[in-house]
């Protein structure tokens, strides 16, 4: 066998021009991709990233690799299609707040629930961009925007919580400006067998810039995430705030004035996702929000293995297929 | 085990058209299918109507609850179910006032009596027992049968309780019918052991009703002879019975074989479709993947990823859930990837009639999507030509790199006739080739084109080829975005180009009888039995008639419009309000006769004798004052 070429983040890069927004968060997505895909060693042309409608959707024009840009929402049917029958390619969807939790929520929990072995990246900037700035299934209520002058009435939906009553096998959450924990993330996600959800906190500098600084600035950030990490408890402030269970909810505690032990220690391969969840509820103001794996459940069988095993048995059972045998079979007669 | 022999005199018939008639829990879909097989086997050539509610239970014993199943076999070859029954078995009042028009004077009509009481009077809002009417005596020959108290009796030693023993009438019936038109009962009796093997009881009781309606025949003075339909003289070869679904499904794992690919099938469940599911989810150990998808369009789209990666890929439906997938077929046809759209036509808009055929989809499938988008299309004629169209449509896809549709209908879905086994030996291959890796410095062209428009199919794990596809414009040739006028333009001619330069290819539309003369008749889809038989009857009576059935609805086979063009009329005749008329106005100029019918039902044999007849007399006595527009025939 010959060595691989090793190859480089440059590698990754398509010949067309980029066309989203100078200062639009989806550059350092795009960056990290390109970073983290030489690491996996899988080589390009195994690796598909299929997208919906948006602007995070024309991620896959720029990347060398194969890639589709399919139809608003309907990427990980797609997804689906491809992956169940080349399970050997590394597939990638990449998808966004309105594409995903909107016109696409249907397939989005679908694929999710299946546990195909893709790997989703959901770009949320809580806004429509690409049509010029409505609001999205994941905007604020209140918040004024073209097509909610008086403030939008529709409560947020969660892709955490989504995906998590989907029973998603990896759940995951970035923000673009925390580039190396973004590129480590999207790592952890490559490398799970099953499906994985990475939302990554995007800002749109132009429609609703903003929106997520709190978890964006460097400066806010720690007083307003908790990273996550697994079998540590749940810590924030630089280590002078924690998160403990009461009951069946949440709260905030001084490291200070509790025992360590008392904080919740955070377990991201249970399968029960109810403390997962009670994770994914945690939301800025009242509470910091978490980054990084809620949930990495390994070992459960994926829908494109299952597939293909379905076909290998009924062949071993069987035999190979045989038309002719087939139209023979039952009932005939013959005419002289 | 050796068939049983009537001592009752025995008439020798040419064909007999018989209708099953009872509630949608009275089995009569299974002895229709039973019935149908078993002729098959004796070498009749048979063809098939199941009609029943799109309800799984509707109110028992009302007539929305009718479930019919008509089939005709014949020693002569035959192209629809029948127009008027010899016939008529019903189970129950809703079923005999729903059905009896059909029946012919002079038929017969055998009727559960222990269906015919109060209770059942008030379900089916009859006033009294149809049964007594007067007037039936002189028009048909009744026999009433107590089907219920004689079944109880036939199975009463196996001791099952009287819900269950009453569910075995449907073989007593059968039994019935088998006695009185020379049937073997071999072939019911494998089924039962087959069906029931694991419920020894059921089978000896199913057996004996079987064998005690055969013997009521043989023993009641109500039948003085029964009925016998010789062999048809059907070509030589190995035959079997096969419904339109099953041959579709057949037709698309041939087509995989010959092709060497593996098929997707993405699909949502939906009638007259499902039965496709139904089937090829057995296969699996022909390398096929069916895949239930969460809603049409994902059904469509997963089809579309599988095609992507190189896979044989497939999506049906029927009219709503194509409305549905109108987006993806889009984005197919703009991708330039190879797969096969099929629609199971039913009665529409919306729901409609979901149980019932049609052939309304026609210009959605011509026209039934965003931008200029067209498709190839072809229509199957009968239930054992969706096995060759399967093959033909697979092999029009991968040659020009296009979606191509199907449009089957309900009656050609569950309708079956004789099929002549094909040996897989004697299907043309179909060449699929993928492009190998380049020198990386050599750019790939992913919308190149070949001599017929189509471009390379470079699938992903191709070192060197990777390229990216959309929904958005593309540059020629290099495929990527692109806004330019001009190259939309151009894009735009060269995919209708594609599908259009397919009429170089097919077969010249073949004609039955002359090629001039007073008369044509157009027509295509499952209308094919009734338009030729209509014609042929027709031409017999000294009418200049012909029959041409088109198979390929787009692009047309090329010499459609020298055609239309000899004939001095024109009727074309389909089962929605003037559709296919429509195309042929637009693209021929030609004044076309409609004769359409949108009952949910197919046409009869009658009704387009006398439409044809209409028509030739008006071109005889050279009054052209005759409506060149849309004559709506009522069924008779």
């Amino acid at each position: 066998m010959s060595t691989l070429p090793v190859l480089k983040p440059a590698d990754f890069a398509s010949d067309q021009d980029v066309r989203w927004c100078p200062g639009c968060g989806d550059y350092s997505i795009l960056a990290q991709m390109k970073k983290v895909l030489p690491d996996l060693g899988y080589p390009r042309e195994k690796t598909v990233f299929i997208s919906g409608i948006g602007c995070s959707s024309r991620f896959p024009y720029y990347m060398n690799t194969y890639g589709m840009h399919s139809i608003h929402g309907r990427a990980p049917t797609f997804a689906t299609g491809l992956k169940t029958t080349r399970p050997e390619l590394m597939v990638w969807v990449i998808t966004g707040d309105g594409d995903a939790l909107s016109i696409g929520g249907n397939h989005f929990i679908h694929a999710l629930r299946r546990n195909l072995d893709i790997n989703i990246v959901l770009f949320n900037n809580r806004i429509y961009g690409l049509t010029k700035g409505q609001y999205s299934p994941t905007s604020v209520e209140g918040q004024v925007t073209k097509s909610t002058p008086m403030g939008s009435i529709d409560h947020p939906l969660s892709p955490l919580s989504v995906a998590l009553a989907a029973e998603a096998t990896f759940v995951a959450r970035s923000i673009d400006a925390h580039v190396k924990h973004l590129g480590e993330t999207l790592k952890r996600a490559a490398s799970h067998k099953g499906v994985s959800l990475v939302e990554v906190y995007q800002n749109c500098n132009v429609f609703n810039d903003g929106a997520m600084a709190y978890a964006q600035e460097r400066k806010q950030r720690a007083d307003n995430v908790v990273e996550l990490e697994h079998g540590k408890p749940l810590v924030f402030a630089n280590g002078t705030k924690g998160i403990r269970l009461v009951g069946t909810h949440l709260e905030i505690v001084d490291t200070a004035d509790v025992p360590a032990d008392d904080l919740l220690i955070h377990d991201e391969k249970d399968p029960n996702p109810s403390i997962h969840m009670m994770m994914a509820r945690m939301s800025y103001p009242a509470m910091p929000e978490p980054i990084g794996v809620l949930r990495a459940v390994e070992g459960v069988p994926t829908y494109d293995d299952q597939i293909n095993e379905q076909v290998i048995a009924a062949t071993a059972a069987k035999g190979d297929g045989d038309l002719d045998a087939l139209f023979t079979s039952g009932d005939t007669w013959t005419v002289d | 085990m050796a068939s049983l022999k009537t001592s009752k005199d025995v008439q020798s018939v040419s064909g007999i058209t018989v209708r099953l008639a009872g509630d949608s829990g009275d089995g009569m879909q299974l002895l229709g299918t039973q019935l149908t097989n078993t002729s098959a086997l004796a070498g009749n050539d048979v063809a098939t109507f199941p009609d029943f509610p799109a309800e799984i239970r509707a109110p028992r014993g009302t007539r929305a609850g009718v479930s019919g199943f008509q089939v005709q076999f014949a020693s002569e070859e035959i192209f629809t179910p029948g127009d008027t029954l010899d016939a008529l078995v019903v189970m129950n009042p809703a079923a005999m006032v729903t059905n009896l028009d059909d029946l012919r004077h002079g038929g017969i009509l055998i009727a559960n009596e222990d269906g015919f009481n109060a209770k059942e009077f008030k379900l089916a809002k009859v006033d009294s027992n149809p049964l007594d009417a007067n007037v039936l005596e002189e028009t048909y020959r009744i026999i009433k049968v107590p089907m219920t108290k004689l079944t109880r009796e036939a199975v009463s030693e196996f001791g099952l309780g009287t819900k269950v023993a009453d569910r075995c009438k449907n073989f007593f019936a059968m039994g019935l019918v088998y006695w009185l038109f020379g049937r073997s009962l071999d072939p019911t009796l494998r089924f039962i052991q087959a069906k029931f093997n694991s419920k020894p009881d059921i089978a000896a009781a199913n057996e004996a009703a079987l064998r005690a309606g055969w013997a009521f025949g043989e023993t009641t003075e109500a039948f003085g002879e029964s009925y016998q339909v010789e062999a048809a003289e059907l070509k030589p070869g190995i035959y079997r019975n096969i419904m339109g679904n099953q041959a579709l499904a057949w037709g698309l794992i041939a087509a995989s074989k010959v092709s060497s690919k593996d098929l997707f099938y993405g699909t949502y469940p939906i009638t007259p479709a499902s039965d496709i599911l139904h089937e090829l989810t057995k296969y699996k150990h022909f390398g096929v993947k069916t895949f239930q998808a969460e809603d049409e369009i994902a059904a469509v789209c997963s089809a579309i990823g599988a095609a992507f990666g190189g896979s044989m890929a497939v999506t049906a439906s029927s009219g709503p859930g194509i409305a549905l997938k109108a987006e993806g077929m889009g984005l197919g046809m703009i991708l330039e990837l190879p797969m096969i759209i099929i629609n199971v036509q039913r009665g529409g808009p919306s729901t409609g009639l979901p149980t019932k055929t049609e052939q309304s989809d026609l210009l959605q499938g011509m026209y039934g999507r965003n931008g200029e988008a067209p498709l190839p299309i072809l229509a199957p004629r009968s239930p054992a030509d969706c096995f060759d169209i399967a093959v033909e449509a697979w092999r029009l896809a991968v040659e020009c790199m296009v979606p191509v549709m199907i449009l089957s209908d309900g009656y050609i879905a569950n309708g079956s006739e004789p099929w002549k086994i094909p040996e897989m030996s004697g299907i043309p291959s179909i060449t699929v080739s993928h492009p190998e890796g380049t020198d990386e410095n050599e750019p790939f062209l992913p919308y190149a084109r070949d001599e017929y428009l189509a471009r390379p199919w470079a699938i992903p794990g191709t070192p060197g080829l990777m390229h990216r596809v959309g929904g958005l414009e593309k540059e020629a040739e290099s495929g990527n975005v692109s806004y330019d006028p001009a190259n939309h333009e151009h894009m735009t001619e060269m995919r209708a180009a594609k599908v259009s330069k397919i009429a170089e290819r097919i077969p010249l539309q073949d004609v039955s009888g002359p090629t001039s003369g007073d008369v044509l008749v157009l027509s295509w889809g499952g209308t094919y039995g009734a338009c030729h038989t209509a014609v042929g009857r027709c031409r017999a009576d000294g009418h200049s008639v012909s029959h041409a059935h088109l198979r390929y609805l787009n692009p047309m086979p090329s010499n459609i419009g020298e055609l239309v063009r000899a004939f001095k009329k024109v009727i074309v005749a389909e089962l929605n309000s003037g559709q296919l008329r429509l195309l042929l106005r637009a693209e021929h100029l030609v004044d076309c006769v409609g004769v359409n019918k949108v009952q949910g039902k197919p046409f009869t044999v009658t009704e387009l004798v006398a439409a044809i007849q209409q028509q030739s007399n008006a071109v005889r006595s050279g009054s052209e004052q005759s409506d060149s527009g849309d004559s709506r025939r009522k069924a008779c």
